[in-house]
């Protein structure tokens, strides 16, 4: 009768465990391959301002993308440390020969952060957003290809097809970042036409839910927002022990990189990114001491680059930019920049050697996609000279450049004056260039100021900028270098290519985009490559390195070149015990 | 009962007078020393502001000896060549087998002093391959003394001539409105009301939104010195209005206006005069107020621009934390302008005490 009792007490303990497997039975969930961890703790990440929203659709600034894709997640992931796709929520999928239609099959059993349920309709309603135009929601470029958008239909409650209006090869790549949101959270400010307004800083964490590994538990507006561990997170580790490891994840807000690093140091925050290479080198003195480990990842995807402005619209409005505007159009002459730029002085004195000099846009860390062959160029004044004497220009006696009509060559810089490492390479520049007898003027300006120049006026003759690559893959790049691209910086509205090389390069991205091939697309970028080397649209200088930081005891910490370095994998990170516990 | 008093007062004079004399004294020579040096950085630097010794960023001050490896004395200082580790950019190590005696008189950058000499002698320097940095160099490599001497004419004559500016126009509208008083007065005082409130900071800003992209560096020197002067007028000409107010009661300028003297001549010949000392002793204190204006207005990125020196802009470098942590000859610009502004103050001081004892 005894034993009887203990067996039924023991059978009653055991059920909810029971259940409890059951349900994990049920749900399809993916098993990673990383580290086993262990449970517990907290993580502090130190940001540059707060996320202007927590709303996915809307969202654009890095802080809110970085917090978001923790809260989030997407159908169809970039794997940051290996650079290809991978399942997420989308368990497999299919493509058609012609490569026009994904199927996508999701995982089942599967609940936001909330508890309630996700299947196909929660994708439904989440492209339906994207796709809106009235949401102005900057996922749907992505979606629109040549004009035409995306087709999504659901087939049954797990299985989704996606119909692009052509041969989309970047299509995998499409899915990462677009985060499957809550119907039954979200449904009512969409049909209001309120959704740009849905989850702010000010929302109720309650009323916010995901598919991420995290979920809200607090805002503290100017100061911090604190994540707490998504009970129904859909990743297990190797062990069977659901993920993620970590009870916290806070965001802080700290304004200047020198603050950050201060935090860091004092243990404020256990994670630093995007360290200059003069920060880096301090805490690197430091960090055996002081128990953090730094890690350089190579260079990343930020290209800088000094730019000419060759846009059309200034003859009447400027005059004095279209008259300088007649030397940058000249390639000679900006091949002639080029050569007499001194890019391993950048490289050493900016960057401490922490960079690679460029050629092109792609650095030599996109390793799928870098051009090998086409050289970095090295310094050569006398190089420089020819081509200058060439184009027709000839110097005075005090060695100053002049031009065919006897004017003296004299241009200015733009640079952001809140980057320091790009004001650095203003100044090498502005004294490289004098070498051959170009009058260089830096002009440090208030970034917006400098952007609104670029992008609206044209009021401009050369900037020192950056641009980081979204991805890896060379679609993102399509805006930058097709002629009718939003962001064709050197030469914005262009109605047709203006040059037989921009016709050239806006083929070669066009049949890249619709080949479904690696190596064919390889050859076709490779030769994209070969004409920005040569035409300089852009005089590429150097990628900095991916330069962070961690606590030496983080477990799982593999930082990566594509956004978010640090933390894309939030949810397999870990605190390793204490020595000797 | 008078000549007690006369004689309290004689003795503390006796020594004070002793004191004042020295220090106006040294604060004039300084003064006159530093701003003699400054006019003259081209001679006097070892190198351009702009020369960049790439191979030697963040250098530590060279070192001088008189003692060399092999522990022999020599009368001539000399540096040793040093060179960076290729993995350690800012290691550098001195090679002990070759070694320059400092220089005098020697040849190196071409420079111009006042747009009207032009050389390429150098009071001091060393031969090539080795460099004489006496006070480290910046992350390009330039050679810090050398800019804070050409920096030192930005920041120096930015202050005294907006000074210089500030007190002239202070002058004729305090002047004016103590004179003439009434509307005049009041519209004058009002006016410089106005000037006080402004913020000049966003002043600052908006005309160099103004102007176009490319100004040359005296333009941007200007702009800075009359944006300083323009906004600092306005104490310079409360202080002569109130001196004006109360002179022209007094007896010689009643005498002389009953002997039918114009307004203009009272202010000519009598009263403004008055307010020589007053407006010396605000000068000597409004130049350090203004040097420091311009050394923030750089700081800021609104004075002068790359690759021309400032005291303020050399100091911006600074404010970047690994700048703080690992290079402290990077401060030195912000320990530069306090001895002169030590000596103006000292000027300042003995020149309101010969106020005080002529009145």
């Amino acid at each position: 009768m005894r034993l009887k009792r203990s067996l039924l007490l023991c059978a009653a303990a055991l059920l909810p465990l029971l259940a409890g497997a059951q349900a994990i039975a049920q749900e399809d969930l993916l098993r990673t391959t990383s580290e086993p961890g262990i449970r517990g703790g907290k993580l502090v990440i130190a940001q540059r301002s707060e996320p202007r929203t927590l709303n996915p659709v809307v969202a654009i600034d890095q802080n809110a993308l970085g917090i978001n894709a923790r809260l989030q997640a997407d159908l169809i992931h970039i794997n940051r440390a290996t650079q290809k796709t991978e399942p997420a929520l989308a368990k497999s999928w299919t493509t058609s020969k012609d490569g026009t239609v994904f199927t996508l099959k999701l995982r089942r059993g599967l609940r936001f952060s909330d508890g309630q349920p996700f299947d196909a309709d929660d994708v439904l309603f989440s492209f339906q957003m994207y796709l809106d135009e009235k949401v102005h929601s900057s996922q749907r470029d992505l979606l629109i290809i040549s004009g035409k958008p995306t087709k999504v239909e659901k087939l049954d409650p797990y299985t989704v097809k996606f119909t692009f209006p052509s041969p989309y090869s970047a299509a995998e790549r499409v899915f990462d970042g677009l985060a499957i949101l809550p119907r039954h959270l979200l449904e009512k400010d969409y049909q209001e036409g309120k959704i740009g307004q849905a989850w702010t800083l000010n929302t109720a964490p309650e009323k916010i839910a995901g598919l991420g590994a995290f979920r809200l538990k607090q805002v503290v507006p100017g100061d911090r927002v604190v994540l707490e561990r998504n009970p129904y997170y859909w990743k297990i580790d190797s062990k069977g022990q659901r993920l993620p490891y970590l009870d916290e994840l806070t965001f802080i807000v700290v304004p200047t990189q020198d603050a950050q690093v201060i935090r860091f140091q004092a243990g404020d925050s256990q994670i630093i990114s995007s360290l200059s290479a003069d920060n880096y080198a301090t805490l690197e003195a430091e960090q055996k001491t002081m128990h953090f480990k730094m890690y350089d990842a190579g260079p990343g995807l930020e290209y800088n680059f000094l730019m000419f402005n060759l846009n059309s619209d200034t003859e009447r409005r400027l005059p004095e930019v279209a008259r300088k505007q007649k030397w940058f159009r000249d390639v000679r002459f900006r091949q002639a920049v080029s050569a007499a730029i001194d890019r391993a002085s950048i490289v050493r004195l900016v960057y401490r050697n922490r960079a690679a000099a460029l050629a092109t846009h792609v650095s030599p860390g996109n390793k799928a996609w870098f051009n090998s062959s086409v050289p970095v160029p090295a310094r050569s004044l006398p190089h420089a000279r020819e081509l200058l004497k060439a184009a027709g220009f000839s110097w005075k006696s005090d060695n100053t450049l002049i031009d065919s009509t006897g004017q003296p060559v004299e241009f200015t810089i733009l640079v952001g004056s809140s980057n320091t490492q790009r004001g650095q390479i203003a100044t090498l520049v502005q004294d490289d260039l004098k070498a051959v007898g170009i009058s260089a003027h830096v002009v440090p300006m208030e970034i917006r100021s400098a952007t609104d120049r670029v992008l609206n006026t044209h009021d401009y003759d050369a900037i020192v900028m950056g641009l980081v690559s979204g991805d890896a893959d060379p679609t993102p790049d399509m805006n930058v270098l097709i002629s009718s691209g939003q962001t064709h910086l050197w030469h914005l509205g262009e109605k047709a290519p203006a040059t037989p090389w921009e016709a050239e390069l806006d083929q070669l991205m066009q049949k890249q985009l619709g080949a479904m091939n690696y190596q064919q697309r390889k050859n076709l970028y490779d030769r994209v490559q070969e004409i920005l080397a040569q035409e300089l649209p852009m005089i590429y200088l150097a990628s900095p390195n991916i330069l962070v930081g961690a606590q030496e005891n983080l477990g799982n910490f593999h930082p990566a070149i594509i956004e978010q370095y640090t933390f894309w994998n939030a949810e397999e990170l870990f605190w390793h015990p204490p020595a000797g516990k | 009962m008078n000549r007690q008093s006369s004689f309290n007062r004689s003795y503390p004079s006796l020594r004070s007078g002793f004191h004042t004399k020295f220090r106006r004294t040294w604060a004039i020579w300084f003064l006159l020393i530093i701003h003699a040096v400054v006019v003259l950085a081209g001679f006097v630097a070892p190198y351009s502001f702009e020369t960049q010794e790439r191979g030697h960023p963040y250098a530590p001050p060279t070192r001088l000896h008189f003692v060399d490896c092999t522990g022999s004395f020599h009368f001539r200082p000399f540096v040793y060549v040093t060179k960076s580790a290729e993995n350690a950019l800012n290691d550098y190590q001195p090679d002990c087998s070759q070694r320059a005696g400092i220089e005098f008189f020697s040849q190196g950058d071409s420079y111009t002093i006042l747009g009207m000499f032009s050389s390429t002698r150098h009071l001091f320097g060393v031969q090539a391959p080795a460099n004489l940095f006496l006070m480290g160099t910046d992350g390009f490599g330039r050679d810090q003394f050398s800019r804070l001497l050409y920096g030192g004419q930005v920041s120096l004559f930015a202050g005294f001539v907006a000074a210089a500016f500030s007190a002239i126009t202070g002058l004729l509208l305090g002047g004016i409105a103590g004179m003439y008083g009434g509307r005049l007065d009041d519209a004058a005082m009002r006016f410089a009301e106005v000037f006080i409130t402004i913020p000049w900071f966003y002043l600052l800003i908006a005309v160099r939104a103004f102007l176009p992209l490319q100004i040359s560096p005296v333009v941007a020197f200007l702009l800075v010195v009359s944006v300083i002067g323009i906004v600092g007028w306005s104490r310079p000409a409360r202080l002569v209005r109130g001196v004006i107010l109360s002179a022209r009661e007094r007896n010689f300028v009643l005498a002389a206006k009953g002997f039918g003297a114009s307004n203009a001549y009272l202010l000519r010949r009598h009263l403004i005069p008055l307010t020589f000392s007053v407006l010396l002793t605000q000068m000597a204190v409004l130049i350090p107020q203004f040097i420091l204006a311009e050394v923030i207005l750089s700081f800021l990125g609104l004075g002068i621009g790359e690759p021309f020196p400032s005291w303020g802009n050399m100091l911006a470098q600074a404010q970047q934390y690994h700048v703080l942590v690992s290079y402290w000859w990077m401060l030195l610009p912000g320990l530069a302008p306090v001895p002169v502004f030590l000596a103006y103050h000292s000027l300042a001081e003995t020149l309101q005490e010969r106020i005080k004892s002529n009145i």
